[in-house]
């Protein structure tokens, strides 16, 4: 097990460095710097500014110094765009916004599509069956680019029930539209996964064994059939997470939130390309680390992944 | 088991007769089995119906996409909703052009993306996978690592920068998502080489000296198309959801060009205003086209799927 971790270790880390790297040289790359703009900057007005963030140095202490300054310090370094923000600041302000709904997104997608998968499988070729297949195809369909406006025309403007957008702190009327917006598309995948995994399992000798002895029903269930349904759920975790954190970018979009997503969009459209950088790179380092830890879930639950690499 | 006497007869009669027994090659037996599938016939009709209509559908405009409307511009809500008419038969965008035309536009702008952005997924990743399977060895491990590094990247945010640094254009845009779009199609078609050239008509052609490069082509490739089909036809609607998603955010294709992703945001803008049609037309033609789309895919999988048999 922990030589398993190691190995998967040792694969992350170095995928971080590559995507810093990675962004780094598209940054460099980039025709024409951050401050040059229509109206030109005198000479030494711009040699000044460039001495101040660093870019008269040749192009691998750049690197050098970002790349130092992320793994040392977290430092994401100076947005090109606010002269009073870093891009710490940035993030600092709108992770937590991101992170809340984000988590209450998650849980719920997981919780939800779980139970309706099972109780689908369960009572298959029945009404429930239907319905959980039935909403699992719409909501293939209906990612959250789709749901958000649609919710808001339902709840915003024909019932009225709930604001159109804002934050306010996380007030529980504020995060209940971009939650299932958010999470719809991904409790449906899950649904399905699981409903699929779990008539698999019914049908295996194991579980028939288990029935012929006399064990209760809901003792099956849960005791015997629940942990090999899980395992493909837990691998579409991943993907999952990372979609997740994208929406994000259109939750905050549409609903005004003030996640990072937001500052992201607005860093894309005025070339704040530092911003832009140190936000790719964060979600990319939160998600390798999330798919690090759903491999070593994965591997402490099937024995067989754990041997075999 | 009693066989009706008439069945008997007719077989005995057959057997006399020597009738030549037509075979069936593998993809005539997938064509009659998609064809019995009702869905996924339906689904192909409501495609090429949506096709049709996007090249044959200018015909009938009164309005060009570009022509602004200046008698319905100051009051788009009360004086731009459908008509016959004002021949706006979608009514109006916000700036008073031809929402008939522009969706029009926008659907075939959508569909070339998902198409040729799943061709570019199929060329690259058939071929790399074929090779990477085929050589095996230290070159897959090598080739196959690579991919799992760039499969860990939350490859959203890196297509945006990549959008924002190159300009955002439908050319870059294609870029972007070939770049990433292949290596699920890699993955696949290296786990079907893997087991492909175990075959034995493999080992022949090789002892009789055939190039490593010709097998691939002519011995490898061609065996591998039936799984290739299936996720090309997944990945269409894959591509224009990721295209959508870009475009909702205004970073993907730009005006006068325009999307359903920009359709749908722009409708998702002005809804507050009571223009409801302009979110509801792009937005039919999306899930009709993304549901057909899904349905294809599935209806193919089934037909064309070797573990049914």
């Amino acid at each position: 097990m922990i030589k398993f971790t190691l190995k998967r270790l040792s694969v992350a880390i170095p995928t971080i460095l590559i995507l810093i790297i990675i962004s780094f040289l598209l940054m460099y790359s980039a025709p024409g710097g951050p401050f040059t703009s229509e109206r030109p900057l005198p000479e030494q007005v711009l040699k000044n500014i460039n001495a101040k963030y660093g870019l008269d140095q040749p192009m691998y202490i750049q690197m050098f110094n970002y790349v130092r300054g992320i793994v040392t310090d977290f430092d994401f370094g100076p947005s090109f765009r606010y002269k009073d923000r870093s891009v710490n600041d940035i993030i600092a302000q709108g992770f937590p916004v991101t992170l809340k709904y984000g988590t209450w997104s998650f849980v719920i997608a997981v919780l939800f599509g779980v139970s309706l998968g099972i109780i689908a499988a369960i009572k298959q070729n029945t009404f429930l069956d239907y319905f959980a297949v039935g909403f699992s195809i719409s909501a293939q369909v209906l990612p959250n680019f789709v749901m958000a406006p649609i919710l808001v025309l339902i709840f915003t403007l024909w019932l009225g029930w709930l604001p159109g957008g804002g934050w306010e702190g996380g007030k529980i009327q504020f995060v209940i539209m971009p939650v299932i917006a958010l999470s719809t598309s991904y409790m449906a995948s899950i649904a399905r996964l699981t409903r699929s995994s779990m008539l698999e399992v019914l049908n295996s000798n194991f579980i028939r064994t288990a029935r012929a002895k006399g064990i209760p029903k809901y003792k099956i269930i849960f005791s015997h059939a629940l942990k090999p349904t899980l395992l493909p759920v837990i691998s579409y975790l991943g993907p999952a997470f990372v979609g997740m954190i994208t929406g994000s970018v259109v939750i905050d979009m549409y609903f005004s939130t003030g996640g990072i997503g937001l500052h992201f969009v607005n860093g894309a459209l005025n070339r704040d390309y530092s911003t832009i950088m140190g936000i790719t790179i964060l979600v990319g380092c939160l998600t390798i680390t999330f798919n690090l830890l759903v491999d070593i879930l994965y591997a402490w639950i099937d024995p067989k992944i754990r041997y075999d690499s | 088991m009693i066989i009706p006497k008439d069945k008997i007869s007719n077989l005995s009669k057959n057997l006399s007769q020597m009738n030549e027994v037509k075979g069936r090659s593998l993809w005539q037996d997938a064509k009659i089995r998609f064809f019995k599938n009702k869905a996924a016939l339906f689904s192909l009709v409501t495609l090429l119906i949506v096709l049709l209509f996007s090249f044959i559908g200018p015909f009938f405009a009164t309005w060009s996409n570009e022509e602004i409307d200046w008698s319905v511009l100051g009051d788009i809500s009360t004086l731009g909703y459908p008509s016959i008419e004002t021949g706006h038969y979608f009514g109006t965008d916000e700036l008073g052009r031809d929402l008939y035309s522009r969706v029009i536009q926008g659907t075939k702008i959508s569909l070339m993306v998902g198409i040729i952005g799943a061709l570019i997924a199929v060329i690259v990743g058939t071929i790399y996978g074929a090779i990477a399977g085929y050589f095996g060895g230290r070159v897959d491990s090598i080739m196959m690592r690579i991919v799992d590094i760039l499969m860990s990247i939350p490859y959203m945010f890196v297509l945006i920068l990549l959008l924002v640094i190159f300009g955002r254009s439908i050319f870059m845009l294609f870029v972007g998502i070939g770049l990433v779009s292949w290596l699920d199609m890699a993955r696949i078609v290296r786990g079907q080489t893997l087991s492909i050239k175990k075959k034995e008509y493999i080992e022949a052609a090789i002892t009789i000296g055939v190039s490593h490069f010709t097998i691939i082509r002519r011995h490898i490739i061609p065996n591998l198309l039936g799984v290739v089909a299936v996720y090309a036809t997944l990945l269409v609607p894959g591509m224009i959801l990721t295209e959508s998603f870009i475009s909702f955010l205004g970073l993907g294709v730009q005006e006068p060009n325009t999307s359903w992703g920009a359709l749908i945001s722009e409708g998702a803008g002005t809804m507050r205003y009571g223009t409801l049609w302009q979110l509801l037309f792009p937005l039919f033609f999306f899930v009709i086209c993304l549901f057909s789309l899904f349905f294809i895919g599935d209806g193919l999988r089934d037909a064309l799927d070797p573990k049914d048999r």
